[in-house]
């Protein structure tokens, strides 16, 4: 067992780099892409912001991580490994038969995993029920979601950006993986988002841009919330999908391919050279 | 029936501050009391049903009692994903409560004739479905499904519909309710069609044919013993239901009768096909245009009973 929080952040993000590409290549699994963009996101949350304890997943005052983009599972799963939720070696058996680790977020026998996701547009209204749950009960717990770009296609993800600020709830984070590229291609060629941020802070939310891989920005902006009393906190994070893989990045193909053999020791090589 | 539901949640949150009513911008005049009376316990989450029931899981995870709470389809089909994922999924405790199933509200349009919503929500896994008779049944429901800890969906009806039980019930979810006894044929109702089912026994019983007479408010799980017992003691089984006859109770019934052992009994569904009616109106206009009045049952009894006969001989 490790203890993230003890880590330098930008070592914790390069072993959940490592583990997302180790986990999709030998599992032949989608989804490396949007996992390695949300690595430095995670490392800085679970580093340094969350509150909680691997010994005690229950913990009623602990704060929330919603992984709303629940098809970058592998790096959720890495980083509770390494927070000491489970031991990392169980990582191995991601999407094999009979395994808990599933090719998306699942809740059940997974200690640490607070929602089951991979349905799109479903992590922050369930994320803004238990901010708003703490605040009546004057519960100290906060709560983290990770949405993706093309997550933000969903209606329900606005219909809970209205709610939150409306409710004051500043114990309620959303953080945006915005990588530029969604399952069929670019989000400005989809449905463009931009002004991304713009759009947040119409809806009531204290907004934060910045670049999702500088992990001294995103652990300052992370460990800073509320930005703002009294409104829910947006940290929109531009990305890069499959960041730290030259191959990968901002290729669409990587949100599907898996990193089998030569491609997956390239991969290895390439992050153990990096800092 | 609303009223009944209203009235004993308020007393039920009173008791216990973990009951929070999230409602999706309805209910006026109806949740008011609750809503001025209780503030901490009770949320408006606007037109916006999905984030209505994410809310609710969201807040039953935390370990709250959270009741979603609008009409018709809303808080079943429009957000039924979100029931399925996040609520019946993570086993919350959460309590789906819609008000105006079947024709309650038939003048309103087809977008507000909830007839499939029992079939859909029977087929989630976890999930408790009761759809209560009468405003006897809607306040013991009202309990038993705040008791429960897991998901469950209340089924109800309008406010002012007559009583039926004109006695103390015994309400457990899961077990149906025998109003009334007799050896010929068994009446499976449920929903707020029992009054019309209790109105068919009485004309059967002019006809000489003697009615045994089941309220089954919980759809699933169902109670398959009174299913079965009414199979061994009772000449021919139907059930009636303001609700299509694909997968509601009707077909519930079917699959238990389907299944068990040395069973053969003839039986006939009572409720709406698979189809968007063509009508508008009142309830009652629309029971009256689909057969589901109690002459309309009754006649669909002595029917089936004239045709089940002519296939004996």
């Amino acid at each position: 067992m490790s203890s993230a929080t003890q880590l330098d952040l930008a070592e914790l993000a390069k072993r959940i780099r490592k583990h997302c590409v180790r986990m999709t290549g030998t599992a032949n699994a989608s989804h490396v892409g949007g996992s390695l963009s949300a690595a430095d996101l995670l490392a800085a949350v679970y580093g340094r912001a969350l509150r909680y304890d691997p010994q005690n997943p229950q913990w009623p005052d602990r704060d929330r991580f919603i992984m709303s983009k629940g098809h970058a599972c592998s790096a959720l799963y890495a980083v509770l490994a390494e927070s000491g939720y489970f031991p990392v070696e169980r990582l191995e058996t991601f999407y094999q038969n009979g395994s808990p680790l599933a090719g998306h977020v699942m809740h059940k026998n997974v200690p640490g995993v607070e929602l089951s996701t991979g349905s799109l547009g479903h992590g922050l209204p369930v994320a803004t029920g238990m901010a708003i749950a703490a605040k009546r009960d004057g519960r100290p717990s906060r709560v983290f979601c990770l949405i993706s770009d093309g997550e933000c296609d969903e209606g329900s993800v606005w219909e809970a950006a209205l709610f939150a600020p409306h409710h004051r709830l500043d114990n309620l984070v959303v953080l945006v993986d915005y990588n530029k590229i969604q399952s069929l291609g670019a989000v400005k060629e989809v449905i463009d988002l931009d002004p991304l941020a713009d759009k947040w802070r119409a809806f009531g939310w204290a907004v934060r841009e910045l670049d999702g891989h500088d992990v001294r920005a995103v652990e300052q902006a992370v460990t800073q919330v509320p930005f703002e009393t009294g409104r829910p906190s947006c940290i929109v994070a531009h990305t890069v999908k499959g960041k730290g893989v030259s191959y990968m990045e901002n290729k669409l193909l990587w949100h599907y391919r898996a990193p089998m053999g030569d491609d997956m020791r390239k991969a290895l090589e390439e992050l153990d050279g990096q800092r | 029936m609303r009223t009944a539901f209203i009235k004993e949640l308020f007393e039920l949150a009173k008791q216990d501050e973990r009951i929070v009513l999230v409602v999706g911008d309805l209910g006026f005049g109806v949740v008011t009391p609750f809503m001025e009376q209780l503030p901490k316990q009770f949320i408006n989450a606007g037109v916006a049903e999905q984030n209505m029931t994410g809310l609710a899981a969201g807040m039953a995870l935390s370990g709250k009692i959270a009741l979603t709470y609008s009409i018709a389809n809303f808080p079943t089909l429009r957000c039924l994903e979100h029931v399925r994922n996040d609520v019946c999924y993570h086993n919350a405790n959460v309590k789906i409560v819609s008000v105006g199933g079947g024709f309650t509200y038939g003048a309103m349009g087809a977008t507000h004739h909830a007839v499939e919503d029992i079939a859909v929500m029977r087929s989630l896994p976890n999930l408790v479905v009761v759809a209560p008779g009468d405003p006897v049944e809607a306040r013991a429901a009202t309990r038993a499904v705040i008791a429960y800890q897991g998901p469950c969906y209340l089924r109800l009806g309008k406010a002012g519909e007559p009583v039926v039980h004109q006695s103390p019930i015994e309400f457990e979810l899961g077990k149906a309710i025998r109003m009334r006894e007799g050896k010929d044929v068994t009446l499976i109702s449920t929903g707020g069609i029992l009054l019309n089912a209790v109105r068919a026994a009485d004309l059967l019983a002019k006809e000489g044919i003697q009615t045994r007479l089941l309220s089954m408010h919980t759809v699933k799980p169902l109670d398959a013993e009174a299913v079965l017992a009414a199979a061994r003691e009772t000449e021919a089984i139907f059930t009636a239901e303001e609700h299509s006859v694909l997968g509601g109770l009707g077909s519930a019934v079917a699959e238990v009768l389907a299944e068990a052992d040395r069973v053969k009994v003839p039986f006939k569904r009572v409720g709406l096909p698979s189809a968007f009616s063509p009508h508008i109106g009142t309830q009652e206009y629309m029971q009256e245009r689909h057969g589901l009045t109690g002459e309309g049952i009754a006649k669909t009894v002595m029917a089936s009973l004239r045709t089940m006969a002519g296939k004996l001989n």
